[in-house]
C-alpha cells in the first residue's frame, strides 16, 4: 500500500512535469518579478515595503491558481480517461488513490512555494520570508484538499473552480465580515440582522482562519513570530483531516 | 502506426502549415488585420480629467482587501499619488478637491497605521503647492494625526515645521509644530535635534530669551543623557548668550 501511494504520488508530479506547470510558474515569477521593480520605481517613500508587499500579494495568489487549477485539472482527466476506474479495479484500495494525489500534489505545492519565495528574500529578513513559505504551503495543502474534495463532488471543472475560489476567499474574510456585522452603524434589533450575523458566525466556524496564514505584516514589518506557525501548523493539520475525511467519505460513495 | 496517427504526428504533433486549407489561413490574416484597424479608429483613451471622488468606508475597503490590508493600502496609496497624472493629462496638485485628498490618506492610514507613506505624501508633496490655504489644510493633519503615534510619525511632522517655517513663513504655526515634537516624541532612536527644533524657530522669532529658558529648562531636567546633545546644547546656550549681550 505504502508503494502504490508513491508511486501516484511520482506520477502526479511527472505529470506536471509534463504539462509545463513549472515553466508557466517560473515565467510567471519573473514577470511577477518585474512588476514589482515597476512599483518600487513609482514609490517616493517606503520603497521596499510596496515592493515587498505588492510582490507577496500577487505571488501568493498565483499560487493558489496555479495549485488549484492544477489539481482539479489532473483529477478531472483521470475520471474522464477512466484512469481512477482502472486504478481501483487494481488491488488498491480508494483511500490509497486519494493518498497518493495529495502526496503526489503536496510535493508540488511545496516546490511552488519554494520558488514563489524567492524574489522576497530581496526584500524581506529571511527568518520571516521563510516563515512566510511554511505558512504558505499549509495554505496551498488546505487549497489542495478543498480542490480534491469539491472536484469529486461536483464532477465539472467551472463549479468546482468556482467553489475553490468562493471558499478561499472567504475564509480570507470571513474575521473582517464577522467584525463588521457584530458592529453595524446602526444599532438594530431586526430578526434578520440577527439571523445573518449568526449565519456568518456558523460560516467562520466552518471556515479555516485563512486571514491568519501567509500574512504580508510579517514581511513588510516582520511582525511574523514561531507562534504564527504554531496556529498556521495546528489549523491546516486539522482542516486537512476533516477535508480528507469529507474527500474520502464521498470516493467511497462514488460508483465507477 | 496508421498513416493517419503518422500524418497528425508530424513535426511534433501538430501538422504542416501548408496543411491548413487557404481559406482558413487568409481568414485569419483578415481576421487579424480587422483587430488592428478597429483599434486605429476607435481605441485609445478619451483624454478627461477625473475629479476625485470621496473614498469608500474603512469597513467596505477591508472586505474588499481579503483582509490583507497593508497591500491595499499601498496600492490605494501610490494610486492616489498618480492622480494627479492621468493617461493623457495632467492635473495640477492646487486643482485637487484636498478635502477628499484628505479623506483618502485617512483611508490609507487606518488600513495600515504603521505606514508613513501618506503623511510624508501630505507633508512633503500636497503640502508643497503654491496655494497657502491648501498648504495648511495639509499641515493640520499631518498635525492631527501626529498624536496617534509621535514616536513613528515625527518625521512628517519634523517636515511640517520646515514647510510652516520657510515656506509659509509662519513661525507660530511652526513653533506649534516644533512643540508638539519637544512634547510628545519620546523615543531614544530620535534625532536631538527633533526634539530641540522649536528652539530654533524661536531664535528665528526674535524669541532669544525664551529659547534660552528652553534650552536652560532641557538641562537642567535631566531629560538629555546623551553627552553629544548635552554639549550641543550648551554650546548654542552660550552662542544665545552672546547674540544677547551683542
Amino acid at each position: 500500500m505504502k508503494f502504490s501511494v508513491f508511486t501516484i504520488a511520482r506520477y502526479t508530479c511527472v505529470e506536471a512535469i509534463r504539462n509545463r506547470l513549472f515553466v508557466l510558474l517560473l515565467t510567471g515569477i519573473l514577470i511577477i518579478f518585474g512588476l514589482g521593480e515597476f512599483v518600487g520605481e513609482i514609490a517616493i517613500t517606503e520603497t521596499q515595503q510596496i515592493q515587498v508587499s505588492i510582490l507577496a500579494f500577487v505571488l501568493r495568489f498565483t499560487a493558489v491558481l496555479i495549485i488549484s487549477l492544477f489539481v482539479i485539472g489532473s483529477l478531472v482527466r483521470e475520471f474522464n480517461d477512466n484512469a481512477v476506474s482502472m486504478i481501483i479495479s487494481l488491488p488498491v484500495p480508494r483511500h490509497v488513490y486519494y493518498f497518493g494525489k495529495f502526496t503526489g500534489f503536496s510535493l508540488l505545492a511545496l516546490i511552488i512555494a519554494v520558488l514563489i519565495s524567492l524574489p522576497l528574500w530581496i526584500y524581506s529578513p529571511a527568518g520571516q520570508v521563510g516563515l512566510w513559505t511554511v505558512s504558505l504551503i499549509c495554505e496551498l495543502l488546505i487549497l489542495i484538499s478543498i480542490s480534491m474534495l469539491f472536484i469529486l463532488t461536483l464532477e465539472n471543472i467551472p463549479l468546482a473552480f468556482t467553489a475553490v475560489t468562493a471558499f478561499y476567499l472567504l475564509a480570507r474574510s470571513i474575521n473582517t465580515i464577522l467584525l463588521i456585522g457584530q458592529s453595524p452603524i446602526l444599532e438594530s434589533t431586526a430578526l434578520s440582522q440577527k439571523f445573518m450575523n449568526i449565519l456568518v458566525l456558523i460560516i467562520a466556524y466552518i471556515l479555516p482562519d485563512l486571514d491568519k496564514f501567509t500574512q504580508t505584516s510579517w514581511l513588510v514589518y516582520a511582525f511574523g513570530t514561531i507562534h504564527n506557525l504554531y496556529f498556521v501548523c495546528l489549523q491546516t493539520l486539522i482542516y486537512l483531516a476533516f477535508l480528507s475525511a469529507a474527500a474520502l467519505f464521498d470516493l467511497y460513495r462514488k460508483n465507477f | 502506426m496508421s498513416v493517419f496517427e503518422k500524418g497528425l504526428l508530424l513535426h511534433g504533433g501538430e501538422r504542416k502549415i501548408h496543411d491548413v486549407p487557404d481559406i482558413v489561413k487568409i481568414f485569419l490574416v483578415i481576421t487579424f488585420l480587422s483587430q488592428l484597424f478597429f483599434h486605429a479608429v476607435t481605441g485609445g483613451q478619451v483624454v478627461k480629467a477625473e475629479q476625485l471622488y470621496s473614498p469608500p468606508s474603512q469597513a467596505y475597503m477591508r472586505i474588499l482587501s481579503f483582509s490583507d490590508e497593508i497591500v491595499l493600502s499601498k496600492i490605494t496609496m501610490l494610486w492616489l499619488q498618480a492622480f494627479d497624472n492621468q493617461p493623457g493629462i495632467s492635473i495640477p496638485f492646487r486643482q485637487l478637491d484636498y478635502n477628499k485628498v484628505i479623506q483618502w490618506l485617512n483611508l490609507v492610514l487606518e488600513l495600515d497605521p504603521l505606514g508613513q507613506y501618506p503623511l510624508l505624501m501630505a507633508s512633503r508633496v500636497y503640502a508643497e503647492v503654491a496655494d497657502n490655504a491648501r498648504k495648511k489644510v495639509m499641515l493640520e493633519f499631518v498635525f492631527n494625526k501626529f498624536f496617534e503615534d509621535p514616536n513613528r510619525r515625527w518625521p512628517a511632522l519634523a517636515q511640517a515645521v520646515f514647510v510652516a517655517k520657510y515656506r509659509l513663513k509662519d513661525y507660530q504655526l511652526a513653533f506649534k509644530y516644533a512643540d508638539a515634537l519637544a512634547v510628545n516624541v519620546t523615543a531614544k532612536n530620535v534625532p536631538f535635534w527633533v526634539k530641540e527644533m522649536h528652539i530654533y524657530v524661536l531664535e528665528d522669532m526674535g524669541e532669544i530669551e525664551s529659547a534660552k529658558i528652553l534650552i536652560g529648562g532641557l538641562l537642567d531636567s535631566g531629560a538629555i543623557d546623551d553627552a553629544h546633545e548635552i554639549r550641543f546644547l550648551q554650546e548654542r546656550l552660550k552662542k544665545l548668550e552672546e547674540e544677547k549681550t551683542n
